[in-house]
């Protein structure tokens, strides 16, 4: 197949996929067959892709013309392919994990489930791939609005309410700052296309530059940057291979990687630099960093402080590419890959503990490391790259993001760095510590390990966490053409 | 016969309608209708290629030249209104086949389609005539047909929402008159490119500037400007179904194109902008509007009355881009009207199919709509995101050139402002979504069953129509920055 057939294969396949999960929705085992084989498929097709990318070719497809100037068009770059090899590669892991979840907790409208899933991931691939703004935006808006009926999966009143906050925020920034900054852009430059170097260099002063960032940075809510964080922990009523796939990887990423794309496509690194106008960018992720983590670390549901993490982390990346240098960029490239894998094996876990043992507190977790060594040791893992030691994926985007640190002199993001890092191994430190070495407080309890597909899941995202960590070579090549290296 | 099409455009449903009356049967009603229809919409999608191509059409009616016969004249603007109104008439007929039964004494149906075809008539006459006066006779034959559509409701409110209607448009009508009458005293004619030619080195005499207040007023309250807009809840909310669409979707967007034709065609974009502050004034009140009415909107009871709110909030965007008055708020009042037409149009005709299962649509008989009625509402949903504009759909684009046009009028606080009003918009929807997917539904009032087909299948293409033209927008944005451009020419 040629790149342009497999972009729109890339695209195709999982809103194929939605209408034959549809249609194929009274039938529980052929409906998961065919989001199994969708994931695959898809899988394969983003393969397709990465060797073009790596010889440094950038795979197109242009669609139409949605406005006079401004194509409904897909550019493959590192920073997508990246992107888009970490959100199909987990949706097979993930599907394996949901049918175990959903099954075993006994879900209604397991149908509606697994349609919007599929469609989340057309929009996730369809970020990754845009090739300007407007498309962008176009794909960014539909992972909003395919993700509530998940989020408000259960119906109840809680559900609702998450709901609200959810759409609210998300929807909330994109249009009343995102749409404006877009189309403000579009009457400066003339021009969307995401372009190496930035579109907006010459176009306007510093000071429409700087406010243009902020209503980007706020604009794209699903990066979570403070005070627009809400949405997330609000997210978390949702089942969990929504919170794991969702709002761990594909959503939240999604806010990180455009926030990146801005950055490093439309406002140029270095024109960026040489005006001045994101010096407070910093400051504001570094607040993020540390405070998320604080509330985290106060946090005794074990989704909700999870969440926070998540927040956390997100501002790292956008604290790396706040820095405007190469290495920087390469941290916030990897850290949107490291911090996937991580992430995503806690969230199985966490998904397992419920499952298996209907807990949802840390505080009750005393012990649950004998019950569920498989699970708490992936949960283990998971910490650890949080944390951001050795032998995990963390370790390796904290590695460039000292660098980039050190290099730029930034002493305030040293300190966010070094305390979020103390925070971090606070909050989760303790979980592990319980599992494993507080004896159980209730006797006779008679759970195990959840199913055994939740388990494989949890297994190997978090042997994938390792194997990071070991064979960065791929997520690096990609991390540093995104920053031009 | 193809050189008469302007004519034909018409006078074919306008000669349906008495012999419509003739024949009264129901069934040989709905086919004349529908014929009479569809040929309007094929008249005027040739008309637009036709003006597309070639440009402007001049037609001298029973071969009187201008400005002494009356001339109908077909050009960017009003081929593209045109295809609207024609489009929306003819995709309401098969809709009205399942609902009119439903909603009207058998004895009742000749004579709304014969209504429905006159009133379609005085619209498109409106639409496509070149003379002054002869707007204003296409205007009382749309709006008396109108006032009775309206009267036919089953509920008995409609008859007080037709007599409200009736009073506030013959005012209306009155006051356009008078500007037109002032108009003819000070020029000598009525031809519109004649007035056009005659009327600047009148510009800025007091009659002139009175005509120009009347005609403003006038058209305003036709086309709901706030304040002038207290009959249009009423009457879409208890009009029969398919007549609320077919309104929301057409009456208010011809006289918003009256208005803009006498702006830019008769007294020309400098004096309307430069001479009075009129564009001062349509921006304060569509401001207005726009905030008011999509809170009002926010707070009803009953779904249909709170999307006939969310039309005159829509109205205020569409008199915005008048305002703003550049390209691109051109483009975008333009653009609205095609799409906000079709997105409205969408809405209505859904909310028909649950008024007539449910028996109503008010927020208690939705809730748990998305069990009883998935294609409807799921159909209101995906419509309701063109409402508020969300990319890849219709309701998307003229906000893009909203937006654009007030930024490029250095105006940003109106850029703020109409995105900070979709949230409203936002909230209204989601609204209904809640009460459709969230809610349990209530067991005396549920929904028996879905809509009847034909009346989803119509539906249904109105919101793809919604994406359509959110998502391919070469004929939407390209003839309404062709009709932008012809204004802001000054050209008639």
């Amino acid at each position: 197949m040629s790149a342009a057939q497999l972009i729109a294969a890339c695209l195709a396949l999982p809103l194929a996929g939605a209408a034959g999960i549809a249609l194929a929705g009274s039938r529980p085992n052929l409906r998961e067959s065919v989001t199994l084989a969708t994931a695959a498929l898809l899988f394969a097709c983003v393969l397709g892709l990465l060797p073009k990318v790596l010889a440094g070719g950038v795979p197109q497809l242009f669609v139409l013309e949605m406005l006079p100037g401004i194509a409904l068009g897909f550019r493959v770059e590192p920073l997508g392919m990246l992107f888009a090899l970490i959100a199909s590669g987990l949706w097979i892991v993930n599907s394996v994990y949901s049918i175990g979840y959903m099954r075993a907790n006994e879900e209604p409208h397991q149908t509606r489930f697994y349609v919007c899933f599929a469609l989340a991931l057309a929009a996730t691939l369809g970020i990754a791939f845009s090739a300007n703004l407007l498309t962008l935006f176009l794909f960014y808006e539909m992972l909003t609005l395919v993700t509530w009926p998940l989020v408000t999966h259960h119906g109840d009143d809680k559900a609702r309410a998450g709901g609200r906050v959810y759409l609210g925020i998300l929807i909330g920034t994109s249009i009343v700052f995102l749409l404006p900054a877009i189309i403000a852009t579009w009457a400066l430059a003339g021009t969307l296309d995401f372009t190496p170097g930035g579109i907006l260099q010459g176009k306007a002063s510093g000071t429409v530059i700087g406010g243009l960032l902020a209503l980007y940075m706020f604009g794209i809510g699903k990066a979570a940057l403070m005070p627009f964080h809400r949405w997330l922990p609000a997210a978390m009523v949702a089942p969990t291979p929504v919170s794991a796939l969702l709002h761990a990887v594909a959503v939240v990423k999604a806010g990180v990687f455009a926030v990146v794309k801005v950055i490093v496509y439309v406002f140029g690194v270095d024109a960026l630099a040489g005006v001045r106008a994101a010096d407070w960018l910093p400051t504001v992720a570094g607040f993020t960093i540390v405070a998320a983590s604080i509330v985290a670390l106060r946090s005794d549901n074990l989704k909700r402080r999870l969440a926070y993490s998540t927040v956390s982390q997100l501002s790292y990346v956008v604290l790396a590419a706040a820095l405007l240098t190469p290495v920087s960029v390469t941290a916030a490239a990897l850290h949107i890959a490291a911090h996937a894998f991580g992430k995503i094996t806690l969230f199985f876990a966490a998904g397992a503990i419920y499952t298996a043992a209907h807990k949802t507190e840390v505080s009750q977790l005393d012990g649950i490391g004998r019950r569920m060594p498989w699970t708490m040791g992936a949960f283990a893992v998971g910490a650890i790259s949080m944390v951001g030691l050795p032998p995990a994926a963390g370790f390796l985007s904290k590695w460039f993001l000292l660098t980039a640190v050190l290099e730029a002199g930034q002493w305030m993001a040293l300190a966010v760095v070094a305390a979020s890092t103390l925070l971090n191994a606070a909050y989760f430190a303790p979980i592990v510590y319980r599992a494993f070495l507080r004896p159980a407080a209730a006797r006779g309890e008679a759970h195990g390990e959840a199913p055994l597909p939740m388990v494989a899941a949890l297994t190997a995202t978090a042997a994938l966490t390792v194997a990071l960590f070991f064979y960065p070579d791929l997520a690096l090549a990609l991390a540093r053409a995104t920053a031009g290296g | 016969m193809l050189e008469h099409l302007p004519a034909l455009q018409v006078v074919v449903p306008l000669a349906a309608a008495p012999l419509i009356v003739l024949l009264r049967r129901p069934r040989v009603a709905w086919l004349l209708a529908s014929a009479a229809a569809l040929f309007a919409f094929v008249a005027a999608l040739v008309l637009a290629a036709e003006v597309a191509s070639t440009g402007a059409i001049s037609y001298h009616l029973g071969s009187w030249p201008p400005p002494w016969g009356i001339e109908y004249r077909v050009d960017a603007l009003s081929a593209f209104v045109l295809v609207l109104v024609a489009g929306v008439g003819a995709v309401v007929m098969p809709y009205a086949w399942r609902s009119i039964p439903a909603e009207l004494p058998r004895d009742q149906h000749y004579l709304f389609y014969a209504l429905q075809c006159l009133c379609l008539a005085g619209l498109l006459g409106m639409t496509i005539t070149g003379d002054a006066f002869n707007v204003f006779v296409f205007m009382e034959v749309a709006s008396l047909s109108m006032y009775v559509l309206i009267a036919l409701g089953r509920d008995r409110r409609a008859l007080l929402a037709a007599y409200q209607y009736l009073i506030l448009g013959t005012i209306g009508a009155t006051f356009y008159v008078i500007g037109v009458g002032l108009l003819y005293l000070l020029t000598g004619t009525l031809n519109i490119a004649d007035l056009a030619q005659r009327l600047p080195e009148l510009a800025g005499s007091r009659p002139a500037l009175a005509a120009l207040a009347f005609i403003t007023v006038g058209v305003s309250l036709k086309l709901a400007l706030f304040p002038l807009h207290l009959w249009l809840p009423n009457a879409y909310a208890y009009a029969p179904s398919v007549v609320t669409a077919f309104l929301a979707a057409t009456a208010t967007k011809v006289s918003v194109y009256v208005l803009l034709r006498f702006y830019f065609g008769v007294f020309g974009a400098r004096q309307v902008v430069e001479s009075l502050p009129v564009t001062g004034i349509l921006i304060g009140l569509s401001v207005v509007a726009i905030v008011t009415a999509s809170l009002v909107a926010l707070w009803q009871a009953d779904f249909k009355r709170l999307l006939a709110y969310s039309s005159v909030a829509q109205i205020g965007y569409i008199t915005l881009g008048i305002g703003i008055a550049n390209e691109s708020g051109l483009t975008a009042t333009v653009l609205h009207l095609f799409n906000h037409g079709v997105t409205k149009g969408a809405l209505f005709l859904l909310v028909g199919g649950i008024a007539l299962r449910a028996g109503g649509a008010g927020f208690e008989q939705l809730r748990g709509l998305g069990r009883a009625m998935p294609l409807t509402s799921l159909g209101i949903t995906l419509a309701g995101l063109s409402l508020i504009g969300v990319p890849g759909t219709a309701g998307f684009i003229s906000k893009w050139y909203l937006v654009l046009g007030a930024l490029q009028a250095g105006q940003w606080w109106l850029a703020a402002l109409v995105v900070a009003t979709s949230l409203i918009a936002v909230a209204y929807v989601w609204r209904f979504v809640e009460a459709a997917y969230l809610s349990a539904p209530d067991e005396r009032s549920a929904p028996a069953g879905e809509a009847p087909r034909v009346m989803l299948i119509a539906s249904w293409l109105a919101v793809g129509a919604c994406f359509w033209f959110g998502i391919d927008t070469a004929y939407t944005v390209e003839g309404a920055r062709r009709a932008a451009l012809f204004m802001l020419g000054g050209l008639p």
